[in-house]
């Protein structure tokens, strides 16, 4: 059998907080072979970005192989090189200075080196630029910046971190469209790309094959072929229907009730993390699928007709799901008659939905149980965290507080103080009476 | 600092213990060493002849030129430790658990009350102008290197984790990180840094150069010591011109380096929009055009940069094995452990030996530096709160004040004592007057510009507001500004009453005209037992200083400033 380019075996990633271990990654196993495409999708915390960093040696895994072309890879793979979502040049340097200072670090000399960036400079189109800032240049050109000075090392294997996530629409495309040109075209040495993102769509669009993570803990559920060759259009049904297929296995189908809501902090059982999504985003979903003749939509549909990535609105469908508002099966999602009460009602009476629902919710019943033992019925916000944080990592902790006094909040079950970080049951209402 | 709106940030109170534990220990390090440099003290001599120094203005160049000599070399050897030292804080987590609370408490500590004792253990076994010049440059070094250091490490570790990984997956040489990445983002912290040390620098080189007890003259030919013989002379026209001399070399330095290096770190700032005014310097602009900074830059830097890219490169990041280094350290811990608990045995032993009499007058000593430290700082909030506010809410008036008050604040506190001394030795109780006043010199400017920082970044829609509401003037204080100032009153508290406590040193012991004129205080007894040779009282009474500072910078600044970051921040 020929070495695969590329190939993770059992790579675990595990992060210990406090004496808690966190798996951010567990048991994966990826192969990436000469010529092709990969892309890596999944909803935010699955730990793809991490994935990447141990693919090209940033990142040692606690666990696991990294094997390339069938060697074992210690330290940083020479070959392999990444763009990064956030651009990553440095803003003091110019346009040129900053492809240079590439071949700089492999020793080119001062000559070579100039002549060979400003030929890049001007494959990716920014000719003139080249004493330009960063901060003087458009995200998009940014970007065509940050693909030049990864095309300088001229690497085997090229790492796509989120590139476009950060640029406006039409450069996005742009620039997408370019990328491919450069890799089918075969006017570039690389030999197979990597790429993360958590738009499904472009995703698809682009690669050849996807590779399909899930969270809690980070590991692949599932890889699907794209059958289709480049150049490809986007509003091909063929790569449609890969799309919705993703979008099924990335949401799921609802399960029954005990299993959704998961168990309370200290039982016994998985405590479920709340997705993060607000709660004007969940209204705004359940009128939108109100609205629809049957109340019921093709997941990718939805994040096309709201505008919005496919990591918000699987999100917020999740809290749907959580809160019986909706369902989910195949890809789609049908509202609930509770759901389409809620998106009928008026403020008030949302409220008190929403109240009775995440009541339901363990970490909710928790709280509020916690609260009333307190004294004078008040909490610090670093009490919770710190319970919070013997179930998930500390930055997960404070996010998840941050979802419940927004949820909390919302359907006025408790009041908090932002400035003394304060809890508290507010003493006209007592939810413990009903 | 991290944590947006909404839910706050804590800190774990195993932190708070383990900075505790540390500084202990840390107190216990510099107690033997201050041991350590006392009972080499015993070996000074007695009798020290100082320089002759000259009056005469044509000398005026070349003390100027020693005095920066000093300068230059401490700076130097700060920026050297700040380098090395924040690179092992920020590379290695165990390093850094040690390294920190060292930093924090050296940081705090009044260092003016190393003087006696270094200047006395390096007279010892050093020839004596070469001890007393080694202990001058140790003292600037110890003023100026710690928030160097911290500056430095706190770019480090603030490093944008995509430039970090970018300079990682291109594989940058330690040279080439440092010049592309490293120096670039902590330029312009660090240049601000090197400048409030350079200052202070000049506070600790007075005192330094001027230095004498009793029948021991410890003065270095330089700026500090002219004016000290000035002084001593009542000559006014040479104090005029040494301090005239003082106030050119400040303002050209600011010209010449300051104002140049932070107009090119300009280029640095990490905001992704250009700035509305960048920092602009005459010297600057010449130089760029100039053709011997190209030729320079072709001919030398050029070539040396290449091959310093070439150097090493940074092997595969295969960690180090561990078993082999955890031995060592160990090993190391034991012994340095042992050490200073052998250390801290003979420092208690040296101090039981000190009669209750004397550690009652270090106690009333104490009491009363406290106190003048305390008025020092009461007149200085007492002026400096009004002045700066209507600086900082009249941008017409700081257009031609600030730079009035820069200057002013530019003169070191020290370099003003011995014409302080000369206008108020002939009054009763003068010196004590002269200890406040320089305590007030070396302290008011620091809350002074905290003020006026704080009074400026008080947003423009509050003070509209509180127009339109038709506050009151108290009121007006009482709910806007003084709530505003808080978190800039306590920064420039903590660093003004570190400046009274040096001050003190000095203050409140003077040679003036062939008589010793003494008012009681901490310093005055430091002073006094390195006149009569007393170790055990120098050693208790500087290390009653040292533990005082510091618990007054835990107990009350510290809580304080906890209280500042948390309520009365703009967000």
């Amino acid at each position: 059998m020929p070495d695969h380019l590329l190939e993770l075996r059992h790579v675990s990633q595990v992060y210990r907080a406090g004496g808690q271990q966190f798996p951010a990654l567990q048991d994966v196993n990826l192969t990436l072979d000469d010529g092709e495409f990969a892309v890596l999708v999944g909803p935010s915390g699955c730990g793809k970005s991490t994935l990447l960093r141990i693919a090209t040696g940033l990142q040692v895994p606690t666990s696991g192989q990294v094997l390339y072309r069938g060697q074992p890879l210690h330290g940083v793979n020479p070959r392999a090189t990444i763009v990064f979502q956030t651009f990553a040049l440095f803003p003091w340097l110019t346009v040129l200075r900053n492809v240079e200072v590439a071949l700089e670090a492999r020793g080119v000399p001062p000559e070579e080196r100039r002549r060979r960036a400003e030929e890049l400079i001007d494959r990716v189109g920014l000719d003139g630029f080249e004493g330009a800032y960063p901060r003087e240049l458009s995200g998009g050109m940014r970007q065509k910046v940050g693909f030049a000075r990864a095309m300088a090392v001229e690497p085997e294997l090229l790492c796509l971190d989120e590139p476009f996530s950060a640029l406006d629409v039409l450069s996005a495309r742009a620039l997408r469209g370019e990328l491919l040109e450069l890799w089918t075209g075969g006017k570039i040495p690389t030999r197979a790309i990597l790429m993360v993102t958590h738009n499904i769509e472009e995703a698809v669009f682009m690669g050849d094959r996807i590779v399909v993570m899930d969270k809690n803990p980070g590991r692949v559920v599932a890889e699907r072929r794209v059958p289709v060759p480049q150049p490809r259009a986007m509003k091909d049904p063929r790569l449609s229907a890969v799309v919705d297929e993703v979008y099924g296995i990335l949401a799921g189908t609802t399960q029954p009730e005990p299993v959704e809501l998961g168990s309370a902090p200290g039982e016994p059982g998985r405590l479920r993390a709340l997705p993060d999504a607000a709660v004007g985003s969940l209204a705004g979903l359940l009128e939108h699928l109100a609205a629809t003749p049957g109340g019921r939509h093709d997941l990718y549909r939805l994040a096309e007709d709201l505008g919005v990535d496919s990591d918000h609105i699987l999100r917020t469908v999740e809290a749907a799901e959580l809160l019986g508002f909706a369902t989910v099966a195949e890809g789609d999602v049908a509202l609930t008659p509770l759901g389409e009460t809620f998106a009928e009602a008026g403020i008030l009476a949302r409220k008190e939905i929403f109240a009775t629902r995440i009541r339901r919710i363990p970490l909710f019943r928790w709280l509020l149980e916690l609260l009333e033992a307190a004294e004078g019925k008040r909490l610090r916000d670093e009490v919770v965290v710190r319970a919070l944080a013997l179930e998930f990592p500390a930055p997960v902790a404070e996010r998840q507080l941050r979802v419940v006094i927004d949820w909390g909040r919302y359907a006025e079950l408790f009041a908090y103080g932002e400035d003394t970080g304060v809890l508290f049951l507010e003493p006209t209402e007592a939810p413990t009476s009903r | 600092m991290t944590g947006g709106r909404g839910v706050r940030v804590f800190s774990p109170a195993h932190l708070a213990r383990q900075v505790r534990a540390g500084d202990l220990v840390v107190l216990l390090v510099l107690a033997v060493v201050l041991y350590a440099g006392v009972r080499l003290a015993v070996g000074a001599p007695a009798w020290i002849r100082g320089p002759e120094i000259s009056l005469a203005p044509s000398a005026l160049p070349w003390y100027t030129f020693l005095s920066l000599l000093r300068m230059t070399a401490a700076y130097v050897l700060s920026l050297g430790f700040s380098l090395a030292y924040g690179y092992k804080a920020a590379r290695s987590r165990r390093a850094e658990r040690f390294l920190l609370p060292v930093l924090d408490i050296l940081q705090s500590v009044p260092i003016l009350s190393f003087l006696p004792v270094a200047v006395l253990a390096l007279t010892a076994f050093l020839p004596e102008r070469m001890g007393v010049e080694l202990a001058a440059v140790f003292l600037i070094f110890t003023s100026q290197a710690w928030n160097m250091t911290f500056s430095w490490y706190q770019s480090l570790v603030t490093l944008p984790t995509e430039l970090r990984e970018a300079s990682s997956i291109f594989r940058f040489q330690p040279w080439l990180r440092f010049r592309t990445v490293e120096l670039p983002f902590a330029a312009i912290p660090l240049i601000w840094n090197s400048m409030m040390s350079w200052a202070g620098g000049w506070f600790f080189l007075m005192a330094a150069e001027m230095f004498t007890v009793g029948t021991r003259d410890f003065r270095l030919p330089g700026l500090g010591s002219y004016l000290h013989e000035a002084g001593e002379q009542g000559n006014l026209t040479a104090l005029a011109f040494g301090l005239g001399a003082l106030v050119a070399v400040i303002v050209v330095m600011d010209q010449l380096v300051w104002r140049p290096l932070l107009a090119w770190a300009d280029r640095f700032k990490l905001e992704m929009v250009e700035s509305a005014e960048p920092p602009r310097s005459w010297f600057y602009d010449l130089l760029r055009t100039s053709r011997a900074r190209d030729i320079l830059w072709q001919k030398v830097l050029a070539p040396l940069d290449e091959r310093l890219i070439r150097g090493p490169v940074r092997g595969p990041g295969s960690p180090a094995p561990p078993g082999r280094t955890r031995p060592l350290v160990w090993a190391l811990g034991v012994v340095g452990g042992a050490g200073l608990l052998v250390g801290g045995i003979f420092v208690v032993r040296f101090l039981a030996a000190l009669s209750g009499d004397k550690w009652l007058a270090i106690l009333a000593g104490a009491g009363a530096t406290s106190l003048r430290v305390a008025v020092a700082l009461g007149i200085s909030l007492l002026w400096t709160v009004p002045v700066g506010v209507a600086i900082g809410l009249n941008p017409r008036a700081a257009g031609w004040l600030q730079p009035v008050v820069q200057i002013a604040a530019s003169v070191p506190a020290t370099a003003l004592f011995p014409a302080i001394v000369l206008g108020l030795a002939h009054l009763p109780g003068g010196l004590n007057l002269a200890a406040v006043l320089l305590m007030l010199a070396g302290s008011q400017w620091y809350i002074l510009f905290n003020v006026i920082a704080g009074a400026r970044a008080i947003p423009q829609d509050l003070k509209y507001t509180t127009s339109l509401l038709g506050m009151a003037r108290g009121r007006r204080w009482r709910v806007l500004i003084l709530p505003a100032l808080f978190p800039y009153l306590v920064t420039g508290l903590i660093t003004a009453g570190g400046g009274a406590w040096n001050a003190s040193i000095v203050a409140e012991y003077a040679t003036f005209a062939g008589q010793t004129l003494t008012t009681p205080g901490l310093g005055s007894l430091i002073s006094q037992a390195t006149a009569d040779g007393d170790y055990p009282l120098l050693l208790a009474a500087t290390l009653t200083m040292i533990v005082l500072v510091l618990s007054t910078n835990r107990l009350v600044w510290r809580r304080l400033y906890r209280l500042a970051e948390e309520r009365y921040k703009w967000e």
